[in-house]
């Protein structure tokens, strides 16, 4: 049996690609949502999931993923235009709906003691996807890859002040509604494979492990997507010969590397 | 570095009118101000006057009632203005991977920071930078840079657009007696070579005695504005400096 014996059975197969779509997406989001301090927004939208996909379930809808994905769009939109005007902190807002709405979804969802036919999106189960999905994720890897080159350069001009970009015909909540909305439909598609308990560890752990031995942007992409792509890969060999689930794994992975390289910061002073 | 062109004095910005109200609240109001090229007006006031509203105000990043126009003062023909802004400072955390350079690049080129270095960009940052003596500075971390260090900086990068007026916050915080009698010096060298106005909002008012041409003084609205000699004189000013006591 050679290294890549893995790959000999086509979920493998699938799975592997998945990652390798997935990963460098969430390495190249993670790395703004960090600089944004937007980790715990991330968080809430993964939950926010449940929510959709209940009241897809409450209306009648067939395709839940659809409902997932607008509740999750109006939601990111929703949780920007109200922390905008809010005068209490971003993170007891963002607090709030999202306590709101994961209650509303288990609520939903929970009624006749029919719960535990949903829980599989809490795991996520990346072993369970099809070949017409993969085609999906390489869309929303392309369109993120197009933004990020022409939007990064002003996003980042936002996030550093916004009042200096204002001063340069930046429109900062344009740009930061489109960033929400991207962000949503990135968690979205990646939800059912990765597992609303974990995601936020994938989309932020990469970014955050990158930010410590970092001291510029290009460094910062680089080692985000690196750490992001080889805890994916590694995650999902390592899954397959413990029988664990892929999507821990890989977060597990990742945290390693996040305290590596926040002590390989300290040491070298970057 | 860039050609130094003398202020012709000719242009002048007029800001007629303006008014911000924040929910209901007027924070400032019937706001008139003439600013001519080449001159260092100080915009001064205690806490909560509206100074940085004021300046927001003018950037347009809020609402305001009123308008803002820049002439040229022989045919008095109405044109665009371009205002270069220096903030306090930027949302840069210890650790925040962000070099001179990004920062610099993401607010005046397309070219992805994340990607590669522009050639071209970089060169025209750096001789930017170089006005200052903050060439060196390119590639540190933004968030490694003393409150100095990135004074200049931001200096240099309100600069790069040529920009008909200079907005500044004066910094408050991360700079010692020296660094302060430098950043007075530079603005004075800025608006003396260069052709633009400056408005700076200042919390010290003995620099402001030494280095302004036109005092405005700020309490919502405008209590007094005029020469040094004027506005200090005035009961205005007594008023809200009582006593003397240089607290703003």
């Amino acid at each position: 049996m050679g290294i890549f014996s893995w790959l000999q059975y086509d979920f493998m197969k699938n799975a592997f690609l998945a990652i390798l779509l997935i990963t460098p997406l969430f390495g190249m989001m993670g790395t703004m949502i960090v600089n944004r301090k937007m980790a715990f927004f991330s968080d809430a939208l993964g939950h926010s999931a449940l929510t959709g996909i209940a009241v897809g379930v409450a209306f009648g809808v067939n395709n839940t993923s659809l409902s997932m994905v607008i509740f999750a769009v109006v939601f990111a939109l929703l949780l920007n235009f109200i922390s905008s005007k809010a005068p209490s902190s971003t993170d007891t807002v963002i607090s709030v709906f999202s306590s709101c709405s994961i209650a509303l979804g288990l609520a939903i969802l929970s009624q006749g003691g029919n719960f535990s036919r949903y829980s599989s999106i809490l795991v996520g189960d990346i072993l369970s996807i099809t070949p017409k999905e993969l085609v999906y994720l390489s869309v929303i890897l392309l369109a993120t890859l197009a933004f990020w080159f022409f939007v990064f350069n002003k996003l980042l001009a936002v996030s550093l002040n916004r009042t200096l970009a204002r001063s340069r015909h930046i429109s900062a909540a344009w740009l930061e509604n489109l960033f929400a909305v991207l962000t949503a439909l990135i968690v979205m598609a990646s939800i059912k494979w990765v597992g609303i308990l974990i995601i936020n560890a994938l989309l932020i752990l990469p970014a955050a492990a990158a930010g410590n031995i970092s001291g510029n942007m290009r460094e910062y992409h680089f080692f985000s997507i690196l750490f992001s792509v080889f805890s994916g890969v590694l995650g999902l060999v390592i899954s397959y010969y413990t029988n664990v689930a892929t999507g821990p794994t890989i977060a597990i992975l990742a945290s390693i590397i996040y305290f590596a390289a926040y002590w390989w910061g300290s040491q070298n002073n970057v | 570095m860039r050609k130094m062109i003398m202020p012709c004095g000719l242009h002048c910005i007029k800001v007629n009118h303006l008014g911000v109200s924040f929910g209901g609240q007027e924070v400032l109001r019937d706001i008139n101000l003439h600013i001519h090229c080449g001159s260092l007006n100080v915009v001064i006031g205690r806490n909560g006057a509206g100074k940085s509203t004021l300046i927001r105000a003018i950037l347009g990043d809020i609402a305001h009632t009123g308008d803002i126009e820049f002439k040229d003062r022989e045919n008095g023909r109405i044109q665009k203005l371009k205002i270069g802004y220096v903030p306090q400072s930027m949302n840069v955390e210890k650790r925040t991977p962000v070099s001179v350079y990004d920062m610099v690049a993401s607010y005046q080129s397309n070219v992805p920071v994340f990607l590669k270095r522009g050639k071209k960009i970089r060169r025209r940052i750096e001789e930017h930078l170089n006005i200052f003596e903050a060439g060196y500075l390119i590639d540190k971390q933004v968030c490694n840079l003393s409150g100095g260090e990135l004074q200049r900086v931001l200096l240099s990068m309100a600069l790069m657009d040529s920009p008909n007026l200079l907005l500044l916050d004066e910094p408050v915080s991360g700079i010692d007696k020296n660094g302060m009698e430098l950043f007075y010096r530079t603005i004075y060298q800025l608006k003396k070579n260069y052709d633009l106005a400056v408005i700076l909002i200042s919390h010290d008012l003995e620099y402001v005695k030494q280095y302004a041409d036109k005092v405005v003084l700020l309490d919502g609205s405008v209590l007094k504005q005029g020469s040094v000699r004027e506005v200090f004189q005035s009961p205005e000013f007594a008023r809200v400096f009582q006593s003397g006591k240089e607290e703003v």
